[in-house]
């Protein structure tokens, strides 16, 4: 048989396919924390996360929360560190915590078949925890030499101070860390912090795999009685200080053979009209390996292994920005092409069969995206947390759709503006 | 801890199904047919790795990799087509093998079968593409082994540890110039050599059918030359027979302390034995090395235990910065004592039972993924039989205390060993 291997086979617009968001089940517990569950799991396992307003937004000090969150799992009234971790490892479960700047996470994975032993134990690091003076000493002696290392890394200076030209280092969203402030890190901050942010705190539960048929019961014998959710959350608001000065140099390595470049604009958070369209106009220019940044920097000029441009994922404001680690000695010639790119999308309509492409694209990885429970429960996870329902889903698809070469011609207009960026380079 | 502890977790793992089919040129085929996702993924594993490259040329297995992307015979571009059927794709070369993965809406599986067969039919061997990926792949060099502290750290291990066998070098390459030279010559003898069916497997996941897939793969593939088969025939690496250490002095922050041991070959017993050992020694927050060590002793910041899961022997390495003032002495006295004592009694049998539900969690979690469940499909055909993705766990369960010392005995011995002491300046 012969066949053509010149044309493409037939395909399916993803665009038009249609993509469902699977809804969640929601059950309140005793003390009022809402559960969101999604059952979509073919294995028996579990994920649950607690997730609590307790992050670096609510600190009074330096790095307070992102310690608390930190050693929770360091010390009980009834266990030690070591007996903690003994317990979740023992039946093969990972407890993981994070911290954030609206909120501060609790994450178990487990076997179904574990959970009655499991869940106990994470009552008990909400309600009990004791936050030993030894315990802290540790923490603060090998994360000031953590961050010795990190602090050699151009990447990790510049995605540092970045964040602070566009936000100012009181916003939390801005803030970072110093030796210092682990060295003034003190118990009794950790204690009231927990009290007051966990203990006491806001707390919302998501659940995602094939949660047993008593989940409710499960979840409300461990968690519905203590006092979670006692206070209503402070509100606090922050005010960005952006930097004066656009632009920036840094020598962090003298020997250093690339420079992290870092290119940023203000941007509004999800709630804002245009933040669906600029998700549009920012994959066709460095959102995916296809973009024009990908295209040209990378596949063309070679300058770089990846460049990426995104909309950072924040709750209350957001960032338009451009990341790569390129060659010394073309640092210079990237930032050239990045704005050069930035004046193409402003000066010229994307052609349609570029458009189609990015459509596809953007539909077909959102339904990679969907596939399985977790990467679902993830979805629900940000719109809620960022105040938003399936109409955010809907609507993005559709934007997806219909968006015309005109309407991205006039955003870009409107946010790819060189001046308005800041940009920096550290080596 | 309660008696409850103590029972033994029996195998709750579903088995994960497939169909094989071998086609006239040697393709080897295997199918899982998964309808509860939308998507399909298709994943090509080729039988060559940085194991496979000529010592005065390496890094060539992965910067082919990427010349894989710069076009075939009748498609200009790879990732367009891919996109436009709502696609992704990634790949990724070790020091064992290379292997593609794209995933689509199922739909559109016959895309990746087009785009997929094309490239192994012919490249389009592009002088302007190996000019760019050369520079794209000396980038990569820099970004991760150059520009970063203690970037260095395998490169220098692999040659301590390793005299003769190709695992001496990394997979991105020994170094720079080796990538800079590649010539276009070179690209087409790898690529007739090493990308032919006879030396690729092919699996399909995802919402597809058998019957279909055995079409497509017959249409697309079917008429591909099969090529000579690839006799692998590496040097094997002696036995060692003295300790072996190397100090390093550079610009990094603080003391590092990396300690490795030859171990067995991925179907040898002994790899699963150590599997649990490297989960008992550093594996988590209760694991020994670091209650000991960064907990109790307070010696290191951070330490790990792991190996490389190589296909041939492979390396099982203990690893950690020191906190400040303490002597890479101190510290490798320390790592000794916890090997002393993993060598002198039996781990408990708590220990044990909670490294294999380790093991049990880690393979359901992984199995979850039809993209992950592909790629392990296609790792154990190469590595002799799909099947044992099936009974990987029984062959962790059947490990004993006795089993795990001696193990620890035979690879953790002082003239089996490589220590590299690496100092701050």
């Amino acid at each position: 048989m012969m066949i053509n291997r010149k044309s493409a086979p037939e395909i399916i617009d993803a665009v038009n396919m249609k993509l469902q968001l699977k809804p969640y089940d929601h059950f309140i517990l005793d003390n009022g924390v809402p559960v969101y569950s999604i059952d979509a799991g073919a294995q028996d396992v579990l994920l649950i996360e607690w997730v609590f307003y307790a992050g670096n937004w609510y600190e009074d000090k330096n790095i307070v929360a992102a310690t608390t969150n930190f050693l929770l799992k360091n010390g009980t009234q009834k266990r030690k560190a070591f007996a903690i971790n003994e317990h979740f490892e023992f039946y093969g479960a990972y407890l993981n915590r994070s911290c954030y700047n609206e909120t501060a996470t609790i994450t178990l994975h487990c076997l179904n078949k574990h959970l009655p032993q499991l869940l106990p134990v994470v009552a008990e690091l909400i309600n009990e925890c004791i936050f030993p003076e030894e315990e802290l000493a540790i923490y603060k002696q090998n994360q000031k030499q953590r961050l010795e290392v990190n602090l050699k890394k151009c990447d990790f200076i510049a995605n540092r101070l970045i964040d602070e030209y566009v936000y100012g280092f009181h916003h939390p969203y801005g803030r970072y860390t110093s030796t210092l402030d682990y060295e003034q890190l003190n118990r009794q901050e950790l204690v009231e912090f927990y009290k007051r942010f966990y203990t006491e705190g806001k707390c919302l539960i998501f659940v995602a795999g094939k949660p047993p048929a008593d989940l409710a019961q499960q979840l409300n014998h461990s968690f519905g009685q203590l006092s979670i959710n006692s206070h209503t959350l402070p509100e606090i608001q922050f005010n960005c200080e952006p930097a004066e000065t656009k632009k920036y140099n840094i020598i962090n390595d003298a020997d250093g053979v690339q420079g992290a470049i870092r290119m940023a604009r203000p941007f509004f958070n999800r709630h804002h009209p245009d933040f669906q369209k600029a998700q549009v106009l920012n994959n066709i220019f460095g959102g995916f390996f296809g973009s024009r940044l990908m295209s040209n920097i990378r596949e063309d000029k070679g300058y770089t292994y990846g460049i990426h441009s995104y909309l950072q994922n924040h709750i209350h404001n957001s960032a338009w920005m451009i990341s790569t680690e390129a060659g010394r000695d073309v640092c210079g010639a990237t930032i050239e092409e990045v704005y050069k790119e930035m004046a193409i999308l402003c000066n010229e309509p994307v052609d349609d069969d570029e458009l189609d492409l990015v459509r596809n694209y953007m539909v077909g990885s959102l339904l990679g995206d969907l596939d399985g429970p977790f990467q679902i429960i993830a979805r629900w996870k940000n719109y809620i947390l960022n105040g938003l329902t399936d109409a955010y889903f809907y609507d993005s698809i559709q934007t997806v759709q219909s968006i015309t070469a005109e309407e991205l011609q006039a955003l870009a207009k409107k946010y790819l503006n060189p001046e308005e960026f800041y940009e920096l380079v550290v080596v | 801890m309660g008696n409850d502890l103590f029972c033994t977790f029996f195998l709750t793992l579903d088995m994960i199904l497939y169909d094989r089919f071998v086609l006239d040129n040697g393709l080897r085929v295997l199918v899982h047919e998964d309808p509860s996702t939308p998507m399909a993924v298709l994943n090509i594993m080729y039988d060559v790795g940085a194991r496979d490259e000529n010592p005065e040329k390496t890094g060539f297995a992965h910067l082919f990799e990427h010349l894989m992307f710069g076009g075939s015979v009748h498609i200009p571009d790879y990732d367009e087509p891919l996109q436009r059927a709502g696609g992704e794709n990634n790949a990724y070369t070790t020091n064992d093998i290379t292997n593609y993965y794209c995933q689509l809406p199922a739909e559109n599986i016959e895309t990746a079968f087009w785009l997929e067969s094309d490239r192994m039919l012919g490249l389009a061997f592009s002088e302007k593409s190996l000019t760019v990926q050369k520079k794209v792949v000396i980038e990569e060099f820099k970004e991760h082994y150059i520009n970063k502290p203690y970037g260095d750290v395998w490169h220098k291990m692999r040659e301590l540890a390793y005299t003769r066998h190709p695992y001496r070098w990394m997979t991105i390459g020994k170094e720079l110039s080796h990538v800079e030279n590649a010539h276009i010559d070179d690209v087409k003898h790898f690529f007739f050599k090493h990308y032919r069916p006879l030396n690729a497997i092919l699996v399909v996941a995802g919402n597809v059918k058998l019957e279909n897939i055995k079409r497509l793969a017959d249409k697309w593939f079917g008429n591909i030359p099969m090529g000579d088969k690839y006799e692998r025939n590496l040097p094997k690496e002696p036995q060692q027979t003295a300790a072996r250490q190397s100090e390093v002095y550079a610009n990094v922050p603080l003391d590092a302390f990396i300690k490795t041991w030859h171990m067995g070959a991925r179907l040898d017993k002994g790899y699963y034995v150590m599997d649990l050992a490297t989960e008992i020694l550093g594996g988590g927050g209760s694991s020994r090395l670091y209650q000991s060590l960064v907990k109790e002793k307070q010696l290191f910041s951070g330490i790990d235990c792991h190996h490389f899961g190589s296909t041939d022997n492979g390396l099982v390495a203990i690893e950690g910065k020191l906190v400040k003032g303490v002597s890479l002495e101190t510290a490798a006295k320390a790592v000794e004592e916890e090997i002393e004592k993993i060598q002198a009694s039996l781990v408990t049998e708590t220990e044990l039972q909670k490294v294999k539900n380790k093991t049990e969690s880690i393979i359901a979690f992984e199995d979850m993924g039809v993209m992950s469940r592909a790629n392990s499909l296609a790792m154990y055909e190469l590595l002799g039989d799909a099947q044992l993705m099936n009974t990987e766990l029984q062959r962790y369960q059947a490990i004993t205390a006795e089993d795990l010392q001696q193990t620890c005995k035979e690879v953790f011995r002082s003239e089996n060993s490589n220590t590299l002491l690496y100092h701050s300046k």
